[in-house]
C-alpha cells in the first residue's frame, strides 16, 4: 500500500528580483513520507525551513525540484508539484485544511460566522453551523460576548482560538497546522491538544509546527528536525 | 501556462485580445512587459490586452491584479461585451453547452447573454445604474429583460434582493443618487444578480468607498458567493481586496499575464519581478 | 415662352412630383410589409411647414385618386381651422370629393383620434405623427434607439412603464400609449387618447402614420395584432366615462371632451364631431368598444 503523503527530493529556494536577483535556499532535498493517521511535528530553529516544508504541502510555496506524493481522497495518488491550480483548490476544499500563525479574515465579519464558515461551505445549515462553532468556542473558553465580536479586534491569545477552531471544525482529512498552541494559557493548550487528539481518532493525519515542547509530547507520534533547510534526524516520540 | 487537464470549467477563454487603433502583425511582438509599453512602436496602436488565456471554474472566484493600463478592466469589459474584442476566443458552459465562441454571436444573442447569464458591477455606479431609474427600477429593468412582466413579482424579488443587500427597502422606489456611495454599490449588486446569474464581473467594485463601508462590501460579495455559489471574476489593484475575495489570481502588466497561480502563492510566494515588486508594496 | 403641355398648369395632380409620390408609395408598402417599423422617407417641400401636419398630406397625396372621398379631422372635429385648411389644399390639388361623413370617406387623415364610427376594409387612415420615435423620451440618441428596435430591446421603455405605476399608482401615458405591432416592433400609435388604441389591432383598415419633420412612416396593416404594453398584474385600460353623457345628444359610450363653461360648472360633448352628428339624426353607428378589465 503506498504512503499516505511522500515526500521525494524536495527543494525550495527564493529568487528575489528585487534583491538583484538574490537567491535563497530555503529547502533542500527533503525526503520523508507519512503514515494515514499519522501525527508529525515539524521542529527546528525559527527560519530553519518548518513553515516553508508546510507551505511547499499545501501549495502556498512552489516547488522548485522534487516531488509531494498525495493520497488523496478526490483524485486518487497525485504529485502536488504537478497539480493543476483547479485540482489544489479542490484538494484544500475536501480534504486538506492549513492552519497558519496568524487570523486572517475579512474585517466586520463576527466570530461565529468566521468559525461557522467552513461548515456551511460543506454543506451543514446555517443556524446548526453557528451551534456547532458555539460549542467550540465555548470549549475553548473564548468569552461569550467576543462571539459576537470581530475578530480582527482580538487579542492574540483570543485570534489563536479563532485560527484553531476554524481549521478544524469540519473535522479535515489532512491538517497542517502551525503554532496551534503558542500564544495559550495551560488549560486552553490542553483543550488544543485533545481536540487534534480527537480528529486523529476520527482518522485525521496532521503535520504541526510547534516550539512547545509540551504540545509536541502530547500529540506528536514522530519528529522532523530541520535545521537550514535540511531534514536532520528521524526521531519517535 | 494554463493545465488543459480541468474539465469542471465555466469559462474558457483563449487568446483574448483587444487592439486599439491600426494593429500590425507586430503590433503584439513589440509590445508587453519585456518593452514596457503596451503601445507598437511603429503603427502607435495601443494593445490593450493580448493572448489572455485562463478557465474560470464552476464556483471559482479569479481575481486581475494590476496597475492602471494595465488591462485587467478590458478583460471583464471584452467577456461582457461593453467593448469588442480584436480576436480571442471565449466558451461559456452556461451557453449553447459551451460550444459556440460567445466573441461571435449577433447582438441580440450577446444582450440574451449579458441579461441572463452574467452580471456586472462596475467601480462607478453610474455605469451600472440608470440613474434615472429608481433602485427598484434599476433591478425591475434586469427581471423585464428576462421576461418577467409581472409588477407584483418584480417587486417582491427587487425587496428580497435589497434586503440581502442591506438596502433598507423604503428607500426602493428613489433614485440612487440619493443614496450614499456604498449604497449604490449596494444596489449594482442587487442588479448585477436579479436574475441568478452564473457568473459574475466586479470591476473595482470597492475602489471609490470608505475603508469602513468597503470591509461591509467585500463581506457581502463573499457571503453572496458562498450562498449562490456565483463564479466571480474580480478585478482590482488592491491586493487585500484580491486577498480577500479570490481562490486564483492573474497578474498584469502591459496588457498580458505575467503570472498566475493560487492568490496565497501569488501573495507569498510570488515569481515575477513585476509580482514581487507589487507584493513588496502592499501595505 | 414654355409652351409644353408639361408645364401648362402650375402644379403636378396632388402638388408632389410623380416620382416623389412613388417613393413615399413604396415607403409605404415597405411599413405594410414590416408592421410597426419606423420607414425613412424623402418628406418633400410642402406649402406649409413641416411639422403642421405635412407627414399626413404626404401619405394622403401620395394614395388619393380622383375617384377618392376625402376626410380630415383634428382632434375629431371636421371643422377646425388646420383641418378646414388641409381639406381645401387637397380638394384644390386634386379635385376629389370631400366629405364629413366618415362612412362614405376612403381615404380620412387625422390628428390625434380614430374615427368613432368603425372603418372599413376599403377606407385609409393616415395619421399625422409629431415624434414616430416610441422610445425618445428614454433614449435621446437616433443610433442607439434604432439599434433597441433592431435587436427588440424595450427594456427601458417597459422600466418607464414600471416607474410610472410606482410613482403614480397607474401608468400615465394619456396619450400616445406605445403599443406592441405583430408581437415585434413597439411603435407609437400617435397621441391619440388610450380610448382610440384597442381599436388599432384587427381592424379591417390600414393604419399608415406619416411624420413630416421626422421623415419617418409607419404602418399597421388590417387584420394586424396590435397590443398596448402592459404588466400580468397592471392592465392596460381606456379612460373612463362611467356614469358621464354627453350634454348634446345624451349619449354615452364615446370619447368625451370636457368643457367648462363660464361660470365654473363642468360638461361633457362627445369628441368626434360627424359622430355627434349622426347621433342627433338617425340610429348610433357602428363602434368598437373596449372594456376596461376588472381592477
Amino acid at each position: 500500500m503506498s504512503q499516505f503523503l511522500e515526500v521525494t527530493g524536495l527543494r525550495k529556494k527564493f529568487l528575489m528580483h528585487i534583491l538583484n536577483d538574490k537567491n535563497i535556499d530555503a529547502l533542500e532535498d527533503i525526503n520523508f513520507s507519512m503514515e494515514e493517521g499519522e501525527i508529525i511535528g515539524l521542529t527546528g530553529k525559527s527560519g530553519s525551513g518548518k513553515s516553508s516544508l508546510m507551505k511547499c504541502i499545501y501549495g502556498t510555496y512552489l516547488v522548485n525540484e522534487g516531488s509531494i506524493w498525495y493520497e488523496s481522497d478526490t483524485f486518487g495518488r497525485i504529485d502536488l508539484v504537478a497539480a493543476s491550480e483547479h485540482e489544489i483548490l479542490q484538494i484544500r476544499r475536501n480534504e486538506m485544511t492549513y492552519c497558519s500563525q496568524f487570523l486572517q479574515v475579512i474585517p466586520r465579519v463576527p466570530a461565529l460566522e468566521v468559525v461557522g464558515e467552513q461548515l456551511i461551505l460543506d454543506g451543514v445549515g446555517h443556524d446548526e453551523a453557528i451551534e456547532t462553532a458555539k460549542t467550540f468556542l465555548d470549549r475553548l473558553s473564548l468569552p461569550q460576548e467576543l462571539w459576537d465580536a470581530y475578530p480582527s479586534t482580538f487579542s492574540g491569545g483570543e485570534q489563536q482560538r479563532i485560527n484553531v477552531v476554524q481549521a478544524i471544525i469540519s473535522s479535515p482529512r489532512f491538517l497542517l497546522i502551525d503554532e496551534p498552541t503558542a500564544s495559550l494559557d495551560v488549560k486552553t493548550k490542553d483543550v488544543v491538544i485533545e481536540m487534534i487528539l480527537e480528529l486523529k481518532r476520527n482518522g485525521t493525519s496532521v503535520i504541526l509546527i510547534t516550539h512547545d515542547e509540551y504540545t509536541l509530547e502530547k500529540l506528536a507520534d514522530r519528529q522532523l528536525k530541520l535545521v537550514d533547510g535540511k531534514l536532520q534526524e528521524l526521531a519517535t516520540a | 501556462m494554463v493545465k488543459e487537464n480541468s474539465d469542471n470549467w465555466l469559462l474558457r477563454v483563449r487568446g483574448l485580445t483587444k487592439i486599439y487603433g491600426e494593429p500590425i502583425s507586430n503590433s503584439i511582438r513589440y509590445t508587453g512587459p519585456k518593452f514596457g509599453t503596451n503601445q507598437c512602436p511603429e503603427t502607435d496602436a495601443i494593445v490593450a490586452c493580448a493572448e489572455i488565456d485562463f478557465d474560470l471554474n464552476h464556483g471559482e472566484v479569479l481575481g486581475l491584479v494590476g496597475e492602471s493600463g494595465s488591462g485587467k478592466s478590458t478583460i471583464v469589459q471584452l467577456l461582457y461585451f461593453d467593448q469588442e474584442a480584436t480576436s480571442g476566443d471565449v466558451k461559456y458552459r452556461g451557453f449553447e453547452r459551451g460550444d459556440t465562441n460567445l466573441l461571435s454571436v449577433s447582438n441580440q444573442k450577446k444582450r440574451y447573454i449579458r441579461n441572463h447569464l452574467m452580471g456586472m458591477v462596475y467601480q462607478n455606479p453610474r455605469d451600472g445604474l440608470n440613474f434615472k431609474f429608481s433602485a427598484g427600477g434599476n433591478i425591475a429593468e434586469k427581471l423585464l429583460m428576462a421576461g418577467e412582466f409581472h409588477v407584483g413579482r418584480i417587486r417582491e424579488r427587487a425587496s428580497s434582493l435589497l434586503e440581502r443587500t442591506e438596502v433598507p427597502i423604503p428607500r426602493m422606489d428613489n433614485v440612487p443618487s440619493s443614496f450614499s456611495g456604498g449604497m449604490q454599490q449596494r444596489v449594482q449588486i442587487s442588479k448585477a444578480i436579479a436574475n441568478n446569474p452564473p457568473l459574475l464581473f466586479l470591476d473595482e467594485v470597492t475602489s471609490g468607498l470608505d475603508v469602513s463601508v468597503q470591509a461591509k462590501v467585500l463581506d457581502l460579495i463573499r457571503t453572496l458567493q458562498r450562498q449562490l455559489g456565483i463564479s466571480m471574476i474580480v478585478v482590482s489593484h488592491d491586493l487585500s481586496v484580491i486577498r480577500m475575495l479570490t481562490d486564483r489570481t492573474m497578474v498584469l502588466k502591459n496588457g498580458r499575464i505575467v503570472e498566475a497561480g493560487l492568490t496565497d502563492q501569488i501573495l507569498q510566494d510570488p515569481q515575477h519581478e513585476y509580482t514581487q515588486l507589487l507584493v513588496s508594496s502592499l501595505l | 415662352m414654355i409652351t409644353t403641355e408639361k408645364f401648362s398648369r402650375s402644379y403636378n395632380y396632388a402638388f408632389i412630383d410623380e416620382t416623389t409620390k412613388k417613393e413615399i408609395r413604396r415607403k409605404i408598402l415597405k411599413g405594410v410589409a414590416i408592421p410597426g417599423y419606423q420607414v425613412p422617407y424623402s418628406s418633400p417641400e410642402m406649402p406649409i411647414s413641416r411639422g403642421w401636419g405635412t407627414g399626413g398630406l404626404h401619405a394622403s397625396l401620395s394614395l388619393i385618386g380622383p375617384n377618392d372621398t376625402f376626410k380630415i379631422i383634428d382632434q375629431g372635429s371636421d371643422a377646425s381651422v388646420n383641418a378646414c385648411n388641409l381639406r381645401n389644399f387637397v380638394k384644390r390639388m386634386t379635385g376629389c370629393k370631400t366629405t364629413f361623413d366618415t362612412a362614405e370617406a376612403t381615404i380620412v387623415q387625422t390628428r390625434h383620434r380614430i374615427t368613432e364610427e368603425v372603418l372599413t376594409d376599403k377606407q385609409i387612415i393616415v395619421f399625422q405623427v409629431p415624434q414616430p420615435e416610441v422610445l425618445r423620451g428614454v433614449e435621446r440618441f437616433e443610433f442607439k434607439t434604432r439599434q433597441m428596435h433592431a435587436e427588440a430591446d424595450y427594456a427601458k421603455m417597459w422600466v418607464s412603464l414600471y416607474e410610472s405605476y410606482v410613482k403614480f399608482g397607474a401608468i400615465m401615458r394619456g396619450a400616445g400609449y406605445p403599443v406592441k405591432v405583430n408581437k415585434r416592433y413597439i411603435m407609437t400609435p400617435s397621441p391619440i387618447p388610450r380610448w382610440d388604441v384597442p381599436n388599432l389591432s384587427h381592424s379591417d383598415t390600414l393604419h399608415v402614420f406619416a411624420a413630416g419633420r421626422e421623415k419617418r412612416i409607419h404602418c399597421v396593416p388590417p387584420h394586424t395584432l396590435v397590443e398596448p404594453l402592459e404588466f400580468e398584474d397592471i392592465k392596460f385600460r381606456v379612460e373612463e366615462f362611467e356614469g358621464i353623457r354627453c350634454s348634446v345628444t345624451g349619449e354615452g359610450d364615446a370619447f368625451m371632451d370636457e368643457i367648462y363653461e363660464t361660470e365654473g360648472s363642468r360638461k361633457h360633448v362627445i369628441n368626434d364631431s360627424n359622430f355627434l352628428d349622426k347621433l342627433r339624426e338617425g340610429p348610433r353607428p357602428h363602434q368598437r368598444l373596449f372594456t376596461n378589465p376588472q381592477s
